[in-house]
């Protein structure tokens, strides 16, 4: 088997170490119990990507995105936040910077919008006189404004995830990190919060979003890292990613000629050449698409379709950890 | 448009000033604290009564400590209850209170959105400490100020007879139980400490408040042991009966030195373990 090595730093966009809104080097954190939670990891966050950090459960996502945000000190290596070094930079940077930490807390007995306004009236570098404003503004930007004078004990999940969202929007903000934003959220509110990221890109925001469902922000991510076991097993621009996963070709053909199409698939030097009904796949390789179709006619055998199909991110990272992506440690 | 929102930068005194502002509204907000503070109140209302309606009786005029007194002068049902709350009662509300300052908010998970705000944690720690400290001299407010009025109202109010034996005028009397009031509270500065540290080691409120009862709890009992009389200066609770010396003609103010002395050094020491450990943990809540 062929095992993808993690995209080296120079191919993350193009982008300098200058241009990079997240820079970790070996980055690693060992807890007292003596567990590696986080192994070494170079993580490059290119200014302006919409970053999707993913991983399984307990693959060390939110101690990373932690020691980022300052909370957790590395055991070694060091992190880079907007250019300035964590924690010690917290106070200069973190102002620029809004974060959505392992779910949502709050003061159940307090409403949203006292919520929101205790975490703005902790904030020294924040205006006083735009704090309920900007309340307000960020309360609707999530879709919660009707429920803004309710207790949050009283918020459903969903709800309570939209704060988290809203208190991160207080200001505007350089760089977003998003730890599972989707948690809890229905469709509706997952379709939402994709949109909200973009929106937030489009801006010119930096977005670092985590989950552990690959398929939810897949779509809007501009680079991916994928976390397992404590490592960052392959990080880069999505489409380079994807790009270089082994392709395989997918013929149709009447049953009469599966065992024809095989042959010929085999006689261009393809491998793994496999049949499931009426349809032959093999592994694509180098060769060009046209030439496996040019052949087949040549052969004189139907060819009732051909699709080129590249692995999904997901059978990638199947590939990678030879484990499912939903699986706990 | 809104997306600038810059030139602003306020001084950081007054963002100093709006965070206490902040936490000061969590802390006398919130129901549970509200509901400590009419607990204590309701210390000398009960004890009034009580004594309001058996001063006829053949118990009348007897008790431990102050609480003879009572009623010939309310001015001393202030004292009373200030003496009937220190062993338990008081030790209890200031360990919630205390206790619950930074682990309240690390299990609530609200800790790790704070410093990401951010808040430096110095900051953080020297704002839950006032919030935990007033609280602390509401409790005894709350006692002085109910006792006051209820000692008015049942048994009025006159000049007060000391512990020697001699008569001083009401207003020396007041000034005399504002004194007491004064040095009770202050005697609670270093449980505020001990329970702001121990809040510092664990996300379970529960168990920083609980520690910290108990260590006012053990402080007294050790204090009775004779055998250790040695280290018993150095208890949180050794001088805390020292109120008893505004009650003299002479106050000894050496006696009221040590003890607000013994609170300042256990203070210095728990607010240092309690910066050090804060400023340092990891904060995995």
């Amino acid at each position: 088997m062929t095992e993808p090595l993690p995209v080296p730093a120079s191919s993350t966009g193009g982008a300098g170490t200058g241009d990079l809104a997240i820079r970790t080097e070996r980055l690693t954190k060992q807890f007292r119990s003596g567990q590696v939670a986080v192994d070494g990891i170079d993580l490059h966050v290119p200014r302006g990507a919409v970053y999707g950090f993913l991983g399984p459960n307990g693959s060390g996502k939110t101690t990373t995105i932690r020691m980022l945000l300052g909370l957790v000190r590395p055991t070694s290596g060091h992190a880079e936040l907007l250019g300035g070094r964590m924690p010690e930079a917290g106070l200069d940077v973190l102002p620029r910077v809004g974060a959505l930490v392992e779910g949502p807390a709050f003061h159940p007995y307090l409403t949203g919008r006292a919520n929101l306004a205790r975490l703005d009236a902790s904030d020294a570098t924040a205006n006083p006189r735009t704090s309920r404003r900007r309340s307000d503004e960020a309360l609707e930007r999530v879709g919660l404004s009707a429920a803004a004078s309710k207790p949050y004990r009283q918020y459903s999940l969903g709800m309570k995830q939209r704060l988290g969202l809203a208190a991160a929007l207080l200001r505007p903000r350089e760089l977003l990190v998003l730890d599972e934003p989707t948690n809890g959220l229905d469709p509706q509110g997952t379709r939402e919060v994709r949109h909200l990221v973009r929106e937030l890109a489009d801006g010119g925001s930096t977005v670092l979003v985590s989950s552990h469902l690959l398929a939810e922000i897949e779509q809007v991510c501009s680079h991916i890292g994928i976390m397992g076991r404590g490592r960052l097993l392959l990080q880069g621009d999505r489409g380079e990613l994807t790009a270089r996963g082994a392709a395989r070709v997918l013929v149709q053909t009447s049953s009469d000629h599966v065992a024809a199409v095989a042959e010929v698939l085999a006689a261009l030097g393809m491998a793994e050449v496999s049949v499931e009904g009426t349809t032959v796949t093999a592994l694509l390789d180098d060769t060009p698409p046209e030439k496996v179709s040019a052949a087949i006619v040549h052969a004189g055998v139907d060819l009732l379709g051909l699709e080129v199909r590249r692995p999904n991110l997901e059978q990638i990272f199947v590939e990678l950890t030879g484990e499912g992506f939903d699986v706990a440690r | 448009m809104s997306l600038v929102d810059l030139p602003e930068a306020p001084s950081t005194r007054g963002a100093l000033g709006r965070l206490a502002r902040s936490e000061l509204r969590l802390v006398f907000g919130r129901r549970r604290n509200i509901v400590l503070l009419i607990g204590l109140a309701l210390v000398p209302l009960v004890l009034g009564l009580v004594l309001f309606l058996t001063q006829d009786s053949a118990l009348g005029g007897q008790g431990p400590g102050f609480i003879g007194n009572v009623t010939g002068n309310g001015l001393f049902l202030v004292v009373a209850a200030l003496f009937i709350c220190l062993p338990f009662l008081l030790p209890l509300t200031i360990g919630i209170a205390s206790g619950d300052s930074v682990a309240g908010e690390a299990s609530a998970g609200t800790l790790r959105y704070l410093l990401v705000v951010p808040v430096s944690r110095t900051r953080l720690l020297g704002v839950k400490a006032l919030g935990a400290l007033l609280f602390a001299g509401a409790a005894v407010l709350s006692i002085a100020v109910v006792g006051l009025v209820a000692g008015a109202v049942f048994f009025g109010l006159r000049d007060i007879t000391l512990l020697s034996g001699t008569t001083v005028p009401l207003l020396d009397g007041v000034v005399r139980v504002a004194g007491i009031v004064a040095y009770v509270g202050l005697s609670m500065t270093g449980l505020v400490a001990v329970g702001l540290f121990f809040s510092t080691l664990t996300e379970v409120p529960v168990g920083a408040m609980a520690a910290t009862v108990v260590v006012a709890i053990v402080s007294g009992v050790l204090d009775q042991l004779p055998a250790l009389h040695v280290i018993a200066p150095a208890l949180l609770t050794h001088h805390w009966l020292g109120f008893a010396e505004f009650l003299r003609l002479e106050p000894d103010w050496g006696v009221l030195g040590q003890g607000l002395t013994l609170q300042a050094a256990w203070v210095a020491i728990f607010g240092a373990l309690a910066w050090s450990r804060f400023t340092t943990a990891d904060v995995s809540s």
